[in-house]
């Protein structure tokens, strides 16, 4: 039995993550884990980087060709695709959002981890409409890129 | 209680309707029904138990269960949850023994129709038959408890998965407005809302059916059904969970919440405490979030979450423990729920000592499966089995969904409980397959068989292992009797 299948919650080993090389350009980062008869992420990709068999795989994304467009981030059902890129120190996380207040660019926000324990606050830097579901980007440091995946809005 | 704001929804709340309660005058608005309407007002008690005086609220909020019975207009046993609002509509409790309705209540004449389908609900197995028959020219007739088309999918919120052919990426809301406008665009789909079709009767040569449509003033009228063939698309009930208290108002279905929130805007009430992990509980809790209602906890019996791990890390990370191994021992509280106790559960079910914890909510959503609605289709002499993977007893049916009464289909979870895109499928399947029989196979069958490849497609992997094997237990059935 895996742990996240006790908990819900996600570690790094149970993902295949990017190098630092590609985490540089910007690529989408699948939080996929399971085999579930869902396959919008491959129709989304423009430059066909995601790959899947048969409609219940996993879903394969192939690092070099992602150009972090972030189309499947806006139609993954599931929410479970982030789009990470690093710069310097820094680190530009995006984050499907479907709660209430939407932020604004500017905006100071919390930072929640996979059990939504609190990691400081960072800024809002771009916000994107993609139908009901929004796509916050927040700006922090490189440290937080595989562990911010949500974000508090009322409390900050 | 009634929800402004929504990331997804807009509720629309342009008619203000004044109603009374056991004469107390009270407000709600056009499109609500009685049910969501007193939620909003903080009414939550509808009725006292007949023995103990026991406060008794609502449950499943789909007119499936009987807890939310009351006199409407002079009209007992009205089922609140399903009956619109209208402005001055006098409610009362029905404590106890109700009265019986009176002689302006008997003797309805009865119209009668005919046609070539009937289809019994308008969820997405239902829709899809009608759609599907009626593109092959067949007349169809659509009946539905509610006073609008769509099931189950009108509170959907989230998107959906599956391909591109069940309209993965969509969420089940916008699916119904889609389904919805294809059916009216269809000349030859008549439909009846807020009806029930009440009873099977032997006929010569076609089915016969009775039915009950009720009048905007909570009047009924009676229809006598007459049709080549019928498909029962029913759906299923939540299922009740046994502990001390689960009678107390506060205790409801996750379908019911989902219902009053995401259809009438109206939040259950501050904090929940959810009772299953699968994919019904993980999803309810997080459109629980969403209308800023809190979630204490999910709490989930078996050792690992049930449901879809990416619905689980979507509440995870908003912060709210799932408790595997963990289950309700009691509800409290006077008038309605007060709080819970929960504790851990060992081997054999059994509660292990000196785990119990107290969690202060006001609310229990209860997500613990489905049962397949069959009480009608039962009347019509199809053979009923007990498959545990379907969720109780459904009628054997064969590859096209057809009973062992010839002429008479099932489709969606009234045939074995799985989820909408296998409905929508099966539904599909159903359709056609009626139509093929009553124009005497006048059109190509291709259609069927890529039907037939995408369900089994849908039910390949890990998560489809339930609804597979139940259809494989009745497919061995249904040939043991040939």
């Amino acid at each position: 039995m895996k742990e996240y299948e006790k908990t819900g919650v996600l570690s790094i080993e149970d993902l295949r993550l990017p190098s630092e090389e590609q985490l540089k350009k910007g690529v989408a980062v699948i939080e996929c884990v399971q085999n579930i008869p869902c396959n919008p992420c491959v129709d989304a990709c423009p430059v066909k980087a995601i790959s899947m068999r048969n409609i219940n795989d996993i879903p394969v994304i192939d690092y070099d060709k992602c150009t972090g467009c972030g189309n499947c981030v806006a139609v993954c059902p599931g929410l479970a695709i982030f789009l990470v890129k690093t710069k310097d120190d820094t680190v530009f996380i995006s984050i499907p959002y479907e709660f209430l207040p939407i932020p604004n660019v500017g905006d100071r926000v919390e930072m929640l981890d996979r059990r939504g324990e609190k990691k400081g606050k960072a800024e809002v830097v771009r916000v994107r409409r993609a139908g009901k579901t929004t796509i916050v980007t927040i700006k922090t440091e490189k440290r937080f890129a595989m562990v911010v995946r949500n974000i508090r809005v009322k409390d900050a | 209680m009634r929800i402004k704001k929504h990331p997804i929804l807009e509720f629309d709340r342009e008619k203000k309707l004044r109603f009374y309660i056991n004469g107390k005058e009270l407000y709600g608005y056009e499109g609500e029904t009685i049910s969501a309407a007193l939620f909003a007002n903080g009414v939550t008690t509808f009725s006292r138990s007949l023995k103990y005086n026991h406060p008794r609220g609502f449950f499943c909020g789909i007119g499936k269960c009987s807890s939310c019975l009351m006199t409407v207009n002079g009209v007992p046993n009205t089922r609140t949850c399903i009956t619109p609002l209208k402005e001055g509509v006098e409610v009362k409790t029905q404590d106890a023994y109700a009265d019986l309705p009176g002689t302006k209540h008997k003797r309805h004449k009865k119209k009668v129709i005919n046609t070539d389908l009937l289809v019994i609900g308008g969820g997405p197995a239902g829709l899809s038959a009608a759609l599907e028959a009626a593109k092959h020219g067949v007349n169809v007739l659509l009946v539905d408890e509610n006073p609008f088309l769509g099931g189950q999918l009108i509170k959907q919120t989230h998107k959906f998965f599956g391909s591109r052919e069940e309209k993965a990426g969509t969420r089940g809301v916008e699916i119904a407005q889609q389904l919805r406008k294809e059916v009216e665009k269809q000349e030859n789909i008549r439909v009846f809302l807020k009806s029930t079709v009440f009873g099977y009767y032997e006929c010569e040569q076609n089915h016969c059916f009775g039915m009950v449509k009720r009048r905007e003033d909570y009047t009924e009228e009676i229809y006598e059904l007459h049709c080549k063939s019928v498909i029962f698309a029913c759906g299923a009930m939540e299922n009740m969970l046994t502990f001390p208290g689960n009678d107390l108002p506060g205790v409801y279905g996750a379908g019911g919440v989902q219902t009053l929130m995401n259809v009438y805007g109206v939040k259950p009430g501050r904090r929940v405490l959810m009772v299953g992990s699968g994919n019904v509980g993980l999803i309810v809790s997080y459109q629980l979030l969403q209308a800023d209602v809190d979630v204490a906890y999910i709490v989930e019996g078996l050792p690992t979450i049930g449901g879809y791990h990416v619905h689980a890390a979507k509440v995870r990370r908003c912060g709210v423990p799932i408790l595997t191994s963990h289950t309700i021992v009691e509800a409290y509280g006077d008038e309605r729920v007060e709080g819970a106790r929960i504790a851990k559960v060992g081997k054999n079910w059994s509660i292990i000592p000196g785990t119990e914890m107290d969690v202060k909510c006001d609310t229990i959503c209860l997500a613990v499966g489905l049962t397949p609605s069959i009480r009608l289709l039962s009347q019509t002499g199809a053979e009923i089995r007990f498959i545990r993977e379907a969720g109780g007893h459904v009628a054997l049916h064969n590859k096209n969904m057809e009973t062992t009464v010839p002429g008479v289909y099932v489709a969606g979870d009234g045939s074995g409980i799985e989820e909408a895109s296998t409905a929508m499928l099966e539904g599909k399947i159903a359709g056609f397959s009626a139509a093929y029989k009553i124009k005497n196979k006048a059109f190509d069958s291709k259609p069927l068989k890529l039907y037939h490849e995408e369900l089994e497609r849908l039910r390949d992997g890990p998560f489809g292992v339930k609804g597979r094997k139940a259809k494989e237990k009745i497919a061995v059935q249904w040939s043991d009797k040939r």
